[in-house]
């Protein structure tokens, strides 16, 4: 007992003629395809991308748009902890054009920068902590009550803030946006600690098992003991918590604290984690398709201001690259 | 009625006295006694609404009965929840399983009791500790998986009916009660769920198995209690019985009222 059976996208070891015997078989199996589309779509994006637009892949562009991606991932990955318990995260919406006001309203009134962070991310983590009592205490349906907090959190954000963008001048803002270790981006290094951490909690730690479970199939997480209310309370408040996060980013790119909708982000958490492959149904997640996909994302974005396509057809490319995708993972193993 | 004979009594892993369980104007249980041998295979049967699930929920801790008293290792028990139950070492396989599909069967083997290394908040999981478990554990009740890192949606019904039961008496439990284990298998897969209840049994675990399947009935257990309109209406030997017997106690003709199981 207990041999293994090959998988799709395992290679067996010993190389050479099975290895290449193996990857003939994978190429042809429609399920190595889309249990990795998100990483073949961003090559191909790419290739495709450097053909069309000389000024694609130059270091200074690859740069930039990591920046730019980086926000989308640490929203992503948000949106990742609500949807592998089985929920959604609409309220990532107007949660980031809060937190960001939060900043502005503590700069604007002489709290200081390091009140206005630790603020911002305090008052994203508190719309998740919110959004997950609601849902479990009072048992409503997770799109119905984020649905909510994204109209209220919109509200009080412009009611904070009279409905005006302030600007937030800060060194140190400005030096995280823009400076690098190297040739290393302040950015890319926050990214990349959340999809780190992320993916140690998900897949090497009991509450990442439990919230897998939950997601799975809540009646049997329950049944083994597991207190379901409080894992996706937990799931709720990461969001949040990295909602706040991304908006310090998004302060810091900008330069200023706008507290209009961010329905583009929005969709695009949601967008990256289906093209990332997990389930929408909850029990399944990847840190790495996640992340894949929202560079998947910011690429396509940024090859369309690049080849001077109107902007109007990116969420067109953007809708159907998501549906494609959806399509691709009934594929999946 | 159960319980005069002494002798009896020092073997009685469970016993159940008196049970009465009504839900509104419906009386569930009325008068419900039976007792579990310990390290034996006893069988739980009776007609549709008989009261058998309602029973099962009473010892497991998922309702509590209005009247009547349940005695575990010779103790009154009270339960107010499933956990209570559990923290005696009474474990369930319900019909659901209780699986998660998406997750490996080592990972199910280890839901909430999962072993981790390190310290405080840094815990990680020791998944080579759990996986080694997990294999051992199957490997000595002989369940055939392809490979315990296999999700378990890979997984027939019979191997997922299999682990749900490695996954009860993984943890010491001394009583494991399951609800019709084997009501969707197929004649094969039966057969080997069938192997795994008899060597429960051969490790000293007592088993209390609901099943509308009267052949199985008859191979595994060593006693049957039959229950009919809400109590029980008799038990006997399996080996001191016929089918006949039990399907006249089941349907209520030739009166199988009051009868007490041999020794």
């Amino acid at each position: 007992m207990a041999t293994p059976t090959p998988t799709s996208n395992q290679t067996p070891p010993g190389g050479g003629r099975r290895g290449a015997v193996a990857l003939r078989a994978s190429l042809r199996d429609p399920g190595f395809w889309s249990n990795n589309a998100v990483i073949f779509g961003l090559i191909v994006v790419v290739v495709v991308f450097t053909i069309l637009s000389p000024s694609f892949f130059t270091a200074g562009n690859i740069s930039d748009l990591l920046v730019s991606a980086a926000i989308l991932v640490v929203l992503a990955v948000g949106q990742q902890f609500a949807i592998v318990v089985a929920g959604i995260d609409l309220s990532i919406g107007s949660n980031l054009p809060w937190a960001a006001a939060l900043l502005g309203f503590a700069v604007t009134h002489g709290w200081g920068l390091p009140a206005g962070i630790a603020l911002a991310i305090i008052g994203g983590t508190a719309v998740g902590v919110v959004n997950g009592l609601v849902v479990t205490k009072l048992r409503i349906n997770d799109f119905i009550v984020t649905l909510g907090t994204f109209g209220v959190m919109n509200g009080l954000a412009l009611l904070l803030t009279s409905g005006n963008s302030v600007p937030v001048n800060s060194g140190f803002m400005q030096d995280l946006a823009l400076d690098a270790v190297g040739p290393i981006r302040y950015f890319w290094l926050v990214a990349l600690a959340v999809a780190v951490v992320a993916y140690v909690v998900l897949f090497h730690t009991r509450l990442g098992t439990h919230l897998l479970a939950t997601g799975g199939n809540r009646d049997a997480a329950r049944s083994m003991g597991i207190k379901v209310d409080r894992i996706r309370i937990i799931a709720y408040t990461v969001s949040g918590l990295l909602v706040g996060l991304a908006a310090v980013l998004l302060v810091s790119r900008t330069g200023t604290a706008d507290p209009s909708l961010q329905t583009d982000q929005l969709l695009s958490s949601i967008a990256a984690v289906v093209l990332g492959g997990a389930s929408l149904f909850g029990g399944r997640a990847s840190i790495v398709g996640t992340v894949a996909g929202a560079l998947l994302l910011t690429v396509l974005i940024n090859g369309f201001t690049l080849l001077d396509i109107s902007q109007y057809y990116q969420p067109i490319a953007v809708g159907l690259v998501v549906v494609l995708s959806a399509v691709l993972s009934r594929f999946q193993r | 009625m159960i319980g005069e004979n002494v002798g009896e009594q020092a073997n009685t892993l469970l016993e159940v006295v008196d049970l009465d369980k009504h839900f509104g104007a419906v009386q569930a249980l009325s008068g419900a006694s039976l007792a579990l041998s310990r390290g034996e295979i006893t069988a739980l049967v009776g007609d549709n609404g008989a009261g058998k699930s309602t029973m099962v929920r009473c010892i497991t801790g998922v309702h509590r009965p209005d009247g009547g008293l349940i005695r575990f290792n010779g103790q009154e028990v009270r339960f107010h929840a499933p956990e209570d139950a559990r923290a005696l070492g009474i474990e369930t396989v319900y019909q659901d399983l209780a699986l998660v599909e998406d997750l490996t069967v080592w990972q199910n083997l280890y839901l909430n009791r999962e072993i981790t290394r390190g310290f405080g908040p840094l815990r990680l999981l020791n998944k080579r500790a759990m996986i080694g478990a997990a294999e051992q554990t199957l490997t000595r009740l002989d369940v055939a998986v392809p490979s315990v890192k296999s999700t378990v949606r890979r997984m027939s019904g019979g191997q997922r009916q299999s682990i749900a039961i490695s996954r009860a008496i993984s943890w010491g439990s001394t009583l494991v009660i399951m609800d019709e284990p084997t009501a969707a298998l197929g004649v094969r897969e039966t057969r080997a769920v069938e192997r795994l209840i008899t060597r429960l049994r051969d490790e000293g675990i007592t088993v209390l198995l609901i099943s509308h399947d009267f052949d199985q009935v008859m191979r595994l257990s060593d006693q049957i209690w039959v229950m009919r309109q809400g109590t029980v209406a008799g038990g006997r030997r399996t080996a001191e019985t016929t089918g006949e017997q039990i399907v006249a106690m089941i349907t209520g003709v030739n009166g199988g009222n009051g009868a007490k199981p041999a020794e």
